[in-house]
């Protein structure tokens, strides 16, 4: 028989399912938290090294201040400077790593999230000949940015927003790469 | 009800997807492929049973009034646990089926099984209606995922037999309909026999 609807009993009622639950989500998340953090650092560690070429040493994260926004990098010396940025996708935010070795060139980019559609915009992170023109890029002679635009990469076949987005995000990175060369 | 039938109607007579048509979000949006479908069924069926088993217990002392705030705090808290657990261990998954993690917590599925099962049978009956129905979703979502990988990607749980594209729309969002639509028509058919 359900207790009476009368106030006390209905506060007393929520008041302790929320107090049970807030603890079993306090010890649950004791427990994952670790797990979680460790998951995220595996994933950023094997981007880097996707985009670098072979490193010593533990990548520690720095942020830079370019235009007015922030700019998450890794700087591995003697490899080069991983930098992470964000553009408007077709879909929503498009983040990508992009790696730059200590000559200015491209060495790797590689999809950190995205939400283009699947089978179309999505194969930015598959398509191996969309992906592969990146790397080895030298952004100061040759333009980022899709045929269509003026600029020198091949966009995905029916995915000219987010070959565009992609170009534009390895673009700003590129931005971020020379204001940190600047600095050193 | 025998115990096998509690699992059972969960599958056929009281399929969620195919019958009693609930929760068609996730079931649209997360069925790109075979896998997606499985994994998502078997997320939803996690947060079913166990919600299922509490709400079975706690059902006699909640007052009448508050006892929709009071099950969508525990269906919340399972799908929390679920994403925090998924998080951990299989970082993968939990980013392909994102944002429908937490959009457990609003599945008619679980709060209608709490509303229409859970508060007024035993708990090992609750249980095992939670298994079956969460069965019943599972398979479903899979069946969808299996024909719209096929269709779509010429591949089925990501092995490929037909080299190409496929046909781009059953991967999108028409495509969902169109396979659900004719997927129901046939499970009505033959469920009726």
């Amino acid at each position: 028989m359900a207790a009476k609807s009368n106030l006390k009993n209905m506060a007393l009622s929520l008041t302790l399912v929320c107090l049970v639950c807030s603890a079993i989500l306090g010890c649950v998340y004791a427990v994952t938290s670790g797990p979680i953090q460790e998951a995220e650092a595996a994933k950023t560690a094997a981007s880097i090294a996707r985009v670098l070429p072979p490193f010593q040493g533990v990548p520690e994260q720095e942020v830079v201040n370019v235009d007015g926004a922030d700019y998450k990098y890794f700087r591995m010396p003697g490899a080069g400077t991983a930098v992470i940025s964000t553009v408007g996708g077709f879909g929503g935010p498009l983040t990508l790593m992009v790696g730059f070795g200590e000559d200015g060139l491209v060495v790797n980019t590689v999809v950190l999230s995205h939400s283009e559609t699947p089978g179309l915009g999505a194969k930015c992170q598959t398509e191996a000949s969309f992906i592969d023109q990146f790397k080895g890029w030298d952004p100061a002679a040759k333009k980022l940015a899709v045929r269509k635009d003026g600029g020198e990469v091949d966009a995905i076949t029916a995915s000219t927003i987010t070959s565009r987005a992609y170009s534009a995000a390895v673009a700003n990175a590129y931005q971020v790469y020379l204001k940190l060369s600047e600095n050193e | 009800m025998s115990k096998f039938g509690l699992i059972a109607k969960g599958i056929l007579k009281e399929n969620p997807t195919f019958v009693l048509v609930l929760g068609m979000c996730p079931t649209l949006a997360t069925t790109t492929s075979a896998m997606n479908g499985l994994e998502m069924g078997l997320a939803t069926m996690f947060v079913l049973i166990l919600s299922n088993i509490v709400i079975s217990l706690i059902a006699p002392v909640v007052p009448d009034k508050v006892h929709i705030p009071v099950y969508i705090v525990v269906i919340a808290t399972f799908v929390t646990v679920l994403q925090l657990l998924m998080q951990a261990f299989v970082p993968e998954v939990y980013e392909t089926l994102g944002l429908f993690i937490p959009l457990i917590v609003v599945n008619c599925i679980v709060l209608g099984r709490a509303e229409a099962f859970a508060n007024k049978n035993s708990v090992g009956d609750s249980a095992l209606d939670g298994i079956g129905i969460g069965i019943g979703f599972t398979l479903s979502l899979t069946v969808i995922g299996i024909v719209r990988e096929i269709l779509g990607s010429g591949s089925v749980f990501g092995w490929k037999f037909i080299a190409g594209d496929g046909i781009l729309a059953f991967v999108m969002a028409p495509g969902a309909f169109i396979v659900l639509g004719y997927l129901m028509v046939l499970f009505n058919k033959l469920a009726r026999r």
